[in-house]
């Protein structure tokens, strides 16, 4: 909250002038009732434990931290501009490198990268996917180091989560603290779910003459995401799907109703694409629908996110991003990246090594804050261990150095202290445009130091302003 | 709707009449153990059997030390608690919640919340065996639970397909677990013709009765005394009564009916309603005694059993 001296940055005066008058014992009971709430409605996710079995899953709640991470206007009017233009330049990368691969003609990126890589579908090689669009939703995972300063630190172009709670985290805040909202004016999200129905509604196959109809396709109750699937088809007014209601009906997707199939135009998937079909991917999956992929080859379905955009936010595709963007923009990118170093490079990977105890290692295609070593926070054996596993597979990593990221306060029980946070903005992509809801889902590494902000290690979440001003 | 939705609803209100019968089965029995009028075990074996849990129970035991025995702590722990049991109140309630978590978008948002603080209450109030003294607050805790739940569907969902199912659900089960209360009574519960009458026989009705909550109202409907076959008649036959079979029966035409009239379509298992509720109306509890009481509810238990059949595949539950 505080930016380098003691007093709080200006966006938060509104918010620390209403704080200062607050009883903390309230704030504790609000901060209890705030926990009930969300077990009471359900707010849940999935914990996998050491067995793999799906219906052992534990469900658990996220903390919620009740002091908001406050934006000004202006800040995110940059930010906005700066995603916009990442998310085209995401989309006509994909288009590109399933259509004529210009980018490796011109040597901006290496072609190895996506020969032997499980994230690039050949399935996909000269598909049209419909309006031309690939990342339907993004969620662009930022850090800030300063004042307005920002970098990327993931672009989740596959099936990002959390949108969610940044909607009941504003909705418990607004539930908790009504006088609040009088008195700061906070920018609105409530119209999410409404302009992701629209936005998937525009994406609709060119032979679908009608109104579409839109369905949430999930792969079950038991999946870590399943709450907010249930949450966006049920705000969006449209059917919840799973696999065992899918089939293909005369050249379409069709879901089993209780009156017969009825045809499905626009399949929000939140299902991977290894599972999607097992008759194109993964002959084992039993959450999918047989032949999903010829009626999207033909052009009978839309698919969001298409299949195969994976491939553009693999992290060894994200080092290259600066380069993307300029290549397909001509502009030079509004948002920086983090400084990455490429393990499968000589020079890179001896850097790295050298430097273990201060850099953020990860894998490749990890994701969930799993298979990481965080130098700073780990012990002399830990480190160790990783450099083994970093030596047996270089090309595995990549390595970010720890920037010192600003901090936001969380309420503990002697007051505020500081944690830090990083912040997950949603675009939703259509032929009309790029359109995104100010705000975002703020996660915040509740442990003292930490940097690993996931939800399966530990992590909270914040509501996320967007000031009015 | 989809039709997994439609059978999601429909399994989940299933499940919570199963739950609260057994709390209500559990009451009666305990209330019997205690007012002496038949030696504890008698009575707890009779809730068991009535429960139509018998064999599972007796499985459950048959390894432990001292025998298969029926007592408070085991008889209730087995049908509130016990994992091994696929209808006790805890399993029950879970299923029920599943069902809802899977049918998320359906029921409305109080609809949800009441089943899934049903859940976490009962999870709290069931997390350890439950002493004697403890008994009646866990058991109320369970009716009120339900009523809640029941409250919450009632007042706020749409008087639409969803709704239709939901009732189904709620009455075929209901139909199902009345019409099991009376066939053990005549068939297991009574060992001899020359016990009827007997003070064992006015004891085991006054536990079905109670069961069912119609004591009180037996009660005023009959204030000369209660003959078998006026018991009976009330249980099967009386449309005033909401757990008679006869009530069942005809809810289940009506929302049917009104599914129909929804989709435009003339369902087989509509018809199949009709006929089971047609035998129930205009007769007189001489003609089922005629027929034989345990026949007439063996067959009208199948025609349930297909009548739930026929409603899986009339609105395809599943593919």
């Amino acid at each position: 909250m505080t930016g380098h001296g003691d007093q709080p940055r200006e966006p938060y005066d509104g918010y620390a002038e209403w704080f200062n008058d607050q009883d903390p014992t309230r704030l504790m009971r609000k901060s209890k009732e705030a926990e009930a709430f969300f077990r009471r409605t359900g707010i849940t996710f999935n914990v996998y434990g050491q067995t793999a079995d799906a219906a052992q899953a534990q469900e658990r709640l996220i903390p919620f931290d009740l002091i908001p991470r406050i934006l000004s206007g202006r800040e995110w009017d940059k930010l906005a501009k700066g995603i916009d233009q990442r998310v085209r330049a995401l989309n006509a990368f994909l288009y590109d490198v399933y259509h004529r691969q210009e980018i490796f003609r011109a040597g901006v990126v290496p072609h190895e990268l996506i020969a032997r890589n499980e994230a690039y579908l050949p399935q996909m090689i000269g598909v049209e996917p419909p309006g031309g669009i690939y990342t339907h939703i993004v969620g662009t995972d930022l850090v800030c180091t300063g004042e307005g300063e920002f970098f990327v630190l993931e672009d989740n172009a596959r099936t990002p989560s959390g949108v969610s709670y940044m909607l009941e985290n504003r909705e418990s805040m607004m539930q908790m603290f009504p006088e609040l909202f009088s008195r700061v004016k906070v920018r609105p999200v409530s119209g999410y779910p409404k302009r992701l129905r629209e936005s998937l509604a525009a994406c609709k196959p060119d032979n679908c003459n009608q109104k579409p109809v839109v369905a949430v396709f999930t792969p079950g109750i038991h999946n870590s995401a399943y709450f907010e699937h249930s949450f966006l088809a049920d705000q969006m007014g449209v059917e919840l799907v799973e696999g065992s209601d899918l089939k293909i009906v005369d050249g379409h997707v069709a879901m089993r109703t209780t009156t017969g199939y009825q045809r499905i135009d626009v399949l929000y998937r939140r299902v991977d694409d290894d599972f999607l079909d097992p008759l194109n991917f993964n002959p084992d999956s039993m959450l999918g629908v047989p032949g999903i992929m010829d009626v999207y080859r033909a052009g009978g379905i839309t698919i969001a996110n298409a299949p195969g955009t994976g491939i553009a936010d693999d992290k060894a595709i994200y080092s290259y991003m600066p380069d993307i963007i300029e290549f397909y923009t001509g502009e030079k990118p509004l948002l920086n990246n983090v400084q990455t170093w490429r393990c499968s490079e000589k020079d890179s990977l001896q850097y790295v090594l050298d430097n273990l105890a201060d850099l953020v290692v990860k894998e490749v295609h990890g994701s969930g804050g799993y298979g990481m070593l965080v130098g700073p926070t780990s012990s002399k054996k830990e480190i160790s261990e990783f450099r083994k596993k970093l030596q047996a597979r270089p090309a595995n990593y990549i390595a970010q150095p720890t920037l010192s990221l600003s901090t936001c306060p969380i309420f503990v029980k002697k007051g505020l202290a500081p944690r830090h946070v990083d912040l997950r903005p949603f675009a939703l992509v259509s032929p009309k445009g790029i359109d995104m809801v100010p705000g975002g889902l703020t996660r915040v590494a509740l442990k003292k130091g930490s940097l690993v902000v996931n939800s399966s290690q530990g992590g909270g979440t914040k509501d996320t302003w967007v000031l009015d001003d | 709707m989809l039709g997994r939705t439609a059978g999601g609803i429909y399994w989940m209100c299933r499940s919570l009449e199963r739950s609260e019968n057994t709390a209500r089965l559990v009451e009666a029995g305990s209330r019997i153990a205690l007012s002496r009028m038949l030696d504890g075990e008698s009575a707890w074996k009779s809730v068991v059997t009535t429960a139509g849990v018998r064999q599972s129970y007796d499985d459950r035991h048959r390894e432990d030390d001292d025998g298969i025995v029926y007592n408070h702590a085991q008889v209730t722990n087995f049908l509130l608690r016990d994992k091994a049991n696929p209808s006790s109140v805890l399993n029950v309630i879970d299923s029920a919640r599943q069902n809802a978590r899977m049918v998320r978008t359906a029921i409305t948002t109080e609809a949800w919340e009441a089943i899934n603080e049903s859940w976490m209450e009962l999870n709290d109030a069931l997390a350890r065996p439950i002493r004697e003294t403890e008994l009646p607050a866990a058991l109320g805790i369970i009716r009120r639970q339900a009523a809640l739940v029941r409250g919450a569907l009632h007042g706020t969902m749409m008087r639409n397909d969803i709704y239709y199912f939901a009732r189904l659900g709620t009455y075929l089960e209901r139909a199902d677990n009345t019409a099991r209360i009376i066939d053990v009574k005549y068939y297991t519960l009574l060992p001899t013709v020359a016990s009827v009458g007997s003070a064992l026989d006015n004891v085991q009705w006054e536990m079905i009765l109670r069961s069912v909550s119609a004591h009180r109202a037996f009660r005023w409907m009959n204030d000369t005394g209660s003959s078998a076959s006026a018991i009976a008649e009330f249980l099967i036959l009386d449309e005033r009564l909401p757990r008679s079979l006869a009530f069942c029966a005809s809810e289940m035409v009506a929302n049917l009916e009104l599914l129909t009239t929804e989709y435009g379509i003339d369902y087989p298992s509509c018809r199949r309603a009709r006929e089971l509720s047609e035998r129930l109306q205009n007769r007189d509890i001489k003609s089922i005694f005629d027929v034989g009481l345990h026949k007439f509810i063996g067959s009208f238990l199948d025609d349930n059993i297909h009548l739930a059949q026929q409603i899986e595949t009339d609105f395809s539950f599943s593919g």
